[in-house]
């Protein structure tokens, strides 16, 4: 056996456990979801079968089809609002605070990952009720005069997705900046380039990959969580996951709830397709 | 040498055998009330077992729970009163002894054979009901508005109110806002009921789960749940004492909840004797008043172990007018029930 032979038997060798697990616990059970997906419903019986029906129905029943828009809304707004408030945040740690604070800036920022999730929802049903705190507070100065009506609408599900995904968005891109040489900087100024140049033509283009990186994380994680929507949201409005609970939970109508996972599955492999460019899960 | 191998089995064999609890263990898939130590410990001490507790909700995931498990992996199910018959008609119920069960002592409207009973055969027991109908904060509303359904769409109160989240009671409840009984509904009268439904969703502010539609009420973000009832309020009632409930003049859906043995069970015994324990007018009172929500116990020889104040949460003197003012839940078949949910979905995301 040649040197290189040895070398790609151990390869596979070392691949094989995470291989086989990934085989066992994905691709097969994604087979598994794919096939029912095209499964039908007879009375309260499953049928199989190769019927497209499912597929047609969420893209024809206006019902199904909104909670796919509402789904995609959502996340994009809450991508972009996190990416925009967690960019500075990661910045300042990453560049204002001393180097023997860092840890602790850190620290308090994934703080609120150490709260069970569903708590935390809870809490902010709380925080943006009409006698919250933020009402309360926006009252007390004279800046409204009636509460506002946040709990159990799309802010408050935008808000609660926010405060979570800004702090995993903080450390992506503070992993990112870094590891930036500070000589980049030094060199573009050198070279006449004022902050915002600097920012606009340096460290943007070179931290852009654990910006999208973190963007595509929260991406995957917002438009497949059920929680926020279902408790902050007040069911003003369905998402694709909610939907996918209420076939699986209610109706017992799993072809549906795999087809409709499906979808999901297939908006998560385009969002990976176009941000590959810049993927780099090796930053995360 | 032989003799020292032979001392610790023999210690460790005597061990097994003189620890039950080793032994034994009963799988329970139940309802949220059922998790409350106060009524689970008393039977394990009392048989020396452990009660293996999972909660689901909605029948659709329970029976889906049991399609994915082998035989002998649940020994009890808590189930919907009305599905009892569903869970039977899959095989997942076995008979229970009738004569060992106490339903002569039961209100006589919560023996529900009609339901407990298939072809004769006994397959689960009534433990616990209430009513699904409106909650509400009477410093914030007016409670005689709230004994009429038709207030809750006349404008009045729009944007203060929270509809529970479970298809069935609400649309039952529309259907007699509209004076059709729920045993009336039919595919043919159901989308007569989308216009008062989407009305009432237009006059709320949300469709809530338990939890969420309790804290919305106790924050004062919402001042009436349609579909609450003693289930949703009774278990605030001492910190917030302002909460009530009441069943309007066109009437109030009842709930119950069975509790049976699943087919298969490896230890059927201990299985029927939790069920009796959970229907025992001691059972009955640690369910009644449980931690996650209170009810009405089936049994009507609770009574004596509930406290005067519970007696009162629970309005356990007016329990007869009730009764005869609440109708059952519908029960549709699957074609119905795949409407009324098509129905349900459309109201959400309207």
């Amino acid at each position: 056996m040649t040197l290189a032979a040895a070398e790609k038997r151990l390869g596979w060798g070392l691949a094989a456990p995470a291989l086989l697990w990934t085989v066992a616990f994905f691709v097969l059970p994604f087979l598994a979801m794919l096939a029912l997906s095209f499964a039908r419903m007879e009375g309260r019986e499953v049928v199989a079968g190769f019927d497209p029906g499912n597929y047609i129905r969420i893209f024809t029943d206006w019902t199904m089809f909104k909670a796919l828009l509402n789904s995609l809304e959502i996340t994009v707004v809450v991508t972009v609002v996190s990416v925009v408030l967690a960019y500075p945040l990661a910045a300042i740690i990453a560049f204002r605070v001393p180097a023997r604070w860092q840890r602790l800036a850190l620290l308090l920022a994934v703080l609120p990952f150490w709260t069970s999730y569903v708590v935390r929802s809870y809490a902010w049903l709380l925080v943006l009720g009409q006698n919250g705190v933020v009402n309360k507070a926006l009252l007390g100065l004279g800046l409204i005069a009636e509460p506002l009506e946040i709990a159990a609408t799309r802010t408050a599900t935008v808000i609660g997705f926010v405060h979570f995904f800004v702090m995993l968005l903080t450390l992506t891109i503070y992993a990112n900046l870094i590891q930036l040489s500070p000589n980049y900087a030094r060199a573009a100024a050198d070279l006449g380039a004022g902050r915002w140049q600097t920012f606009r033509h340096v460290i943007l283009p070179l931290t852009l990959p654990g910006v999208v990186t973190g963007a595509f994380l929260t991406f995957v994680l917002c438009i497949g969580d059920y929680i926020t929507p279902q408790i902050l949201g007040g069911n003003a409005e369905l998402t694709l996951p909610q939907l996918i609970m209420l076939q699986m939970g209610r109706s017992g109508n799993f072809p549906l709830a795999s087809a409709l996972s499906v979808v999901l599955m297939a908006v998560v492999t385009l969002a990976y397709f176009a941000s590959s460019r810049w993927l780099r899960l090796d930053r995360v | 040498m032989a003799q020292k191998v032979t001392l610790p089995l023999t210690a460790l064999a005597l061990l097994t055998v003189a620890s039950p609890s080793f032994a034994q263990e009963l799988n329970a898939l139940v309802w949220c009330d059922h998790t409350d130590p106060a009524l689970i410990e008393p039977f394990e001490e009392k048989f020396g077992v452990t009660v293996n507790l999972k909660e689901y909700e909605g029948t659709a995931a329970g029976l889906a729970i049991l399609d994915q498990s082998q035989p002998g992996d649940w020994d009890v199910l808590v189930i919907d009163a009305v599905d009892v018959g569903r869970a039977v008609e899959a095989g997942y119920l076995a008979e229970l002894p009738a004569a060992e069960l106490p339903t002569q002592n039961f209100f006589p409207e919560l023996v529900m054979a009609e339901n407990n009973t298939v072809d004769g055969k006994t397959y689960a027991v009534t433990e616990k009901f209430g009513y699904n109908t409106i909650s509400f904060d009477k410093t914030k509303v007016d409670p005689a508005d709230m004994e009429d359904m038709a207030t809750l769409t006349s404008g009045k109160y729009d944007g203060r109110i929270a509809i529970y989240d479970y298809y069935l009671p609400v649309i039952g409840l529309v259907a007699l806002s509209q004076g059709i009984n729920t045993s009336d509904i039919t595919a043919e009268n159901l989308p007569s009921l989308k216009e008062p439904l989407m009305k009432l969703r237009a006059a709320s502010k949300q469709v809530s789960d338990v939890v969420s539609a309790q804290t919305a009420l106790a924050t004062g973000e919402v001042d009436i749940v349609v579909g609450g009832g003693e289930w949703l309020t009774a278990v605030l009632a001492a910190d917030n004492p302002n909460l009530d409930w009441t069943i309007p003049k066109q009437g109030g859906l009842r709930w119950a909840q069975s509790i049976g043995v699943v087919a298969g069970s490896t230890q059927p015994d201990l299985a029927l004797e939790f069920v009796k324990y959970i229907v025992s007018p001691e059972g009955q009172a640690k369910l009644a008043t449980s931690s996650c929500y209170w009810g009405m116990p089936a049994n009507a020889k609770t009574g004596d172990a509930l406290s005067m104040e519970q007696r009162d949460v629970l309005r356990w003197k007016e329990q007869p007018d009730f009764l005869k003012r609440a109708q059952l839940y519908p029960i549709p078949d699957a074609a119905l029930d795949t409407a009324m949910q098509d129905m349900w979905t459309e109201m959400l995301n309207q």
